[in-house]
């Protein structure tokens, strides 16, 4: 569906949260807002759901404790158990405490990696990936709010110029 | 929404009249500018080092592990100093990027990329060490437990050097992947400002397509604040676990349960040791001394001192735990240490380690850069010695007499070390040149607050910010021609409904309070609102949104200042507690 979009161009944080908040008090939806830099409760502001991505960080750490010691259990407990300094390897609850650094290591290695690869994928970043910033200025010091034209495009310039853009684009998207 | 406002009490973080777009500019400046002639020189020394190591390495390979110094006595010497020395400082880039994140610590922004860089390439150096010491460095991928064809010849779980397999090549990726991570969205910066296609390309390459969406950034925090949760703890496993290679053995001066905490104090020592050698140099030659200030130099300095305390505290511990066992060899151990034929390297690392960070409790040593830098190198020294000091003196006099021997480095011993030092040189001199080598889009999440602009600003009771009145607005025509108007916009004064709807002042009977005392009125604000009639808490603390509109409609200086700070809500505070 080709349509258009406004691009809205702020340049200060403060200047786009006013804006971003003037906008959605006016019942507009915001497509998109592009930032250099992370810009505190603009989420809550712009009405975008939390994130969920510690969540499956606690579930990739569980995930690798429980290969640690699936794979710990196997090799030195089931598969070829060995005597070493007179502690025979029996049972893995007795041996535990040897285990312990590996347990926790591969915990950590799975919760950070699967997290920062699900945020990649989620966010859809990866080598050769092309940007999607509809202007160099925005991993500068611009920020731009993106909002969809339905039949109101008057209505919508006259709102965000109140609200201090510095530049309004119109284009199809 | 973040309110701006940082006690005035602290010194600004960024120096200079800088705004967003200077940020950018300055720390561009280095990828996009030329090498200078220092950078060259130090380069081409660094590389010859390198090459010196890898000649020695080849050497190694080729002929055996006997190039070495070692004996049958002092079977570990120099290898796993050096292996340790640099795991040590593997540890500041982490604890600066991830414990002083979760403590909220603006001044580690400025800081955070390099000495997670510097966390990088020195794990790397620490990898080589076991890695050649295996001998047959092209089998090094049987420290994994993967099935083979030697039947159920699996590693060692109980091992503590399998231990470190794990905790380094997890410590190693996961740094990465976190300073990657944080690197992407100042990798768009200078991809979205090159101007040569190959530069635009590469570093799109690099920055993965960051776009910078809202939800994006979102989750940017997120995962920074969840690796940081995680790479806390891993940290202090890695250097906890490199101790284990001591501790859990028997040799006397190892086997102590104080290694842990005592190795984990010791690599961060050095770790900060090492960032402020790399920093005092990079800030002059990239000109950021706006971004990394002597401030920043003075706190790694006071952290240099504290844990250079606790390494001292350690190192008398031991000394007293060794008496206070009872047990002779383990005695004999300390006093050998200190008295026996080791004892320089004993006495070097207790001025190096003990002594000399005492320094740093005088304030204007701590906040002269010579001195700092004259000390991270004190320092970095004292800490090399620690680890022979540990290893070869345990060693060396073991519980046979008549196996007592010394240690003395061949000519292979010193050129790996040496080509350590270049190759970790290089990589961080090449990281120079080609990364942005301050988190950029970090340290303009904290100008508003910490900039010594914004900070003036604030002092002056000026605004932050000023809503634009002109806005141009671009029409894409069909044919691809921007079709451009300017309009302006126009504010009406309206003092007199804002007086209706929270009361005038009538000087008969009131008394006009303090306005400062509300947290974002200024001197300069104060006056304005008297200038509109407004003196009282009472009359603040009857404003409501459409009464803030209106005062920035009038004053067209602070918008939504008032909201953001609740001026209405600290006035009736304050009005009650008259």
């Amino acid at each position: 569906m080709a349509s258009k979009v406004l691009h809205a161009y702020y340049n200060d944080d403060d200047v786009l949260m006013h804006a971003v908040k003037k906008v959605k008090d006016a019942k507009h939806h915001i497509e998109e807002v592009y930032c250099p830099f992370p810009v505190h409760g603009l989420d809550k502001a712009m009405g975008l759901a939390p994130t969920r991505i510690a969540i499956t960080s606690f579930m990739y750490g569980c995930l690798g404790l429980i290969v640690a010691i699936v794979m710990m259990n196997y090799i030195m407990i089931q598969d070829w158990p060995q005597d070493i300094g007179g502690k025979p390897s029996f049972s893995y609850i007795e041996n535990m405490p040897a285990f312990v650094p590996i347990m926790f290591e591969l915990t950590v290695f799975f919760a950070a990696h699967l997290m920062v690869i699900t945020f990649y994928l989620r966010s859809r970043l990866w080598p050769f990936k092309k940007a999607e910033n509809p202007d160099v200025r925005t991993t500068d010091d611009h920020f731009v709010m993106e909002l969809a034209i339905h039949d109101n495009e008057k209505e919508l310039k006259n709102l965000l110029m109140d609200t201090g853009a510095v530049e309004i684009n119109v284009s199809e998207k | 929404m973040a309110s701006h406002y940082e006690a005035p009490i602290r010194k600004p973080l960024v120096l200079g009249d800088k705004g967003y777009h200077d940020v950018t500019v300055d720390i561009a400046a280095p990828v996009e500018g030329r090498a200078n002639r220092q950078w060259w020189i130090v380069f081409s020394i660094s590389l010859a080092a390198f090459l010196w190591g890898i000649g020695c390495i080849v050497y190694t390979i080729s002929t055996g592990i006997g190039s070495w110094g070692l004996n049958k006595t002092v079977n570990w010497a120099w290898d796993i100093t050096n292996f340790v020395w640099w795991v040590g400082i593997g540890h500041a880039g982490t604890l600066i990027s991830a414990v002083l994140l979760l403590f909220r610590q603006k001044w580690r922004m400025a800081i955070n990329r390099s000495a997670e860089a510097m966390t990088i390439f020195s794990v790397i150096q620490a990898g080589l060490f076991p890695i050649i010491h295996m001998g047959r460095p092209w089998l090094a991928y049987w420290v994994l437990p993967i099935p083979n064809q030697f039947g159920s010849l699996w590693v060692n779980f109980n091992s503590p050097l399998l231990w470190d397999v794990f905790a380094i090549s997890t410590y190693l990726s996961v740094s990465l992947v976190f300073w990657w991570t944080g690197l992407l969205p100042d990798f768009a910066m200078i991809r979205d400002r090159a101007v040569l296609p190959f530069q635009k390309k590469i570093y799109s390459l690099l920055s993965f397509g960051w776009t910078g969406r809202a939800k994006d950034w979102q989750r940017f925090e997120e995962v920074s604040l969840v690796l940081a949760g995680l790479a806390t703890p891993l940290v202090l496993s890695v250097h906890t676990i490199v101790s284990f290679d001591f501790a859990t053995s028997v040799i006397p001066g190892w086997h102590t349960t104080i290694f842990p905490p005592y190795f984990v104090a010791g690599a961060v020592f050095s770790g900060f040791a090492m960032v402020n050698t790399l920093l005092i140099i990079m800030r002059k030659v990239c000109s950021l001394e706006a971004y990394i200030t002597v401030q920043h130099i003075e706190l790694m300095n006071i952290v240099i001192m504290i844990t250079g305390s606790i390494v001292g505290c350690a190192y008398i511990t031991e000394l007293f735990m060794a008496w206070y066992s009872g047990v002779e060899y383990e005695q004999y151990a300390f006093l050998n240490r200190a008295t026996g034929p080791y004892w320089w390297a004993y006495w070097a690392m207790m001025s190096c380690n003990v002594f000399s960070p005492q320094f740093m409790w005088f304030k204007k040593l701590r906040t002269s850069i010579m001195f700092s830098f004259f000390i991270s190198i004190i320092v970095n020294i004292g800490m090399w010695f620690e680890r022979f000091v540990i290893i070869v003196t345990s060693l060396h006099r073991d519980y046979l007499p008549s196996s007592w021997s010394m240690f003395s480095p061949t000519f292979i011993d010193i050129g790996t070390f040496i080509g350590t030092v270049g190759f970790f040189f290089l990589l961080f001199l090449l990281y120079a040149r080609t990364f942005p080598v301050i988190a950029q889009a970090e340290v303009k999440t904290i100008l508003k607050s910490s900039g010594e602009r914004y900070k003036k600003l604030r002092e002056a009771g000026k605004p932050l910010y000023q809503i634009s009145g002109t806005t141009t607005v671009k029409e894409a025509t069909a044919k691809g021609e921007d079709k451009v108007e300017e309009t302006s916009e126009d504010t009406s004064k309206d003092v007199s409904s804002l007086l209706d709807s929270i009361g005038t002042f009538d000087a008969s009977k009131d008394t006009a309070d303090d306005l400062k005392k509300v947290k974002g009125i200024g001197p300069q604000m104060e006056k304005t609102l008297n200038q509109i009639g407004i003196f009282t808490f009472a009359q603040v603390s009857r404003m409501t949104e459409k009464e803030y509109n209106l005062l920035d409609s009038i004053t067209k200086s602070f918008p939504g200042r008032a909201q953001r700070d609740d001026w209405a809500g600290q006035a009736k505070q304050l009005n009650n507690n008259q």
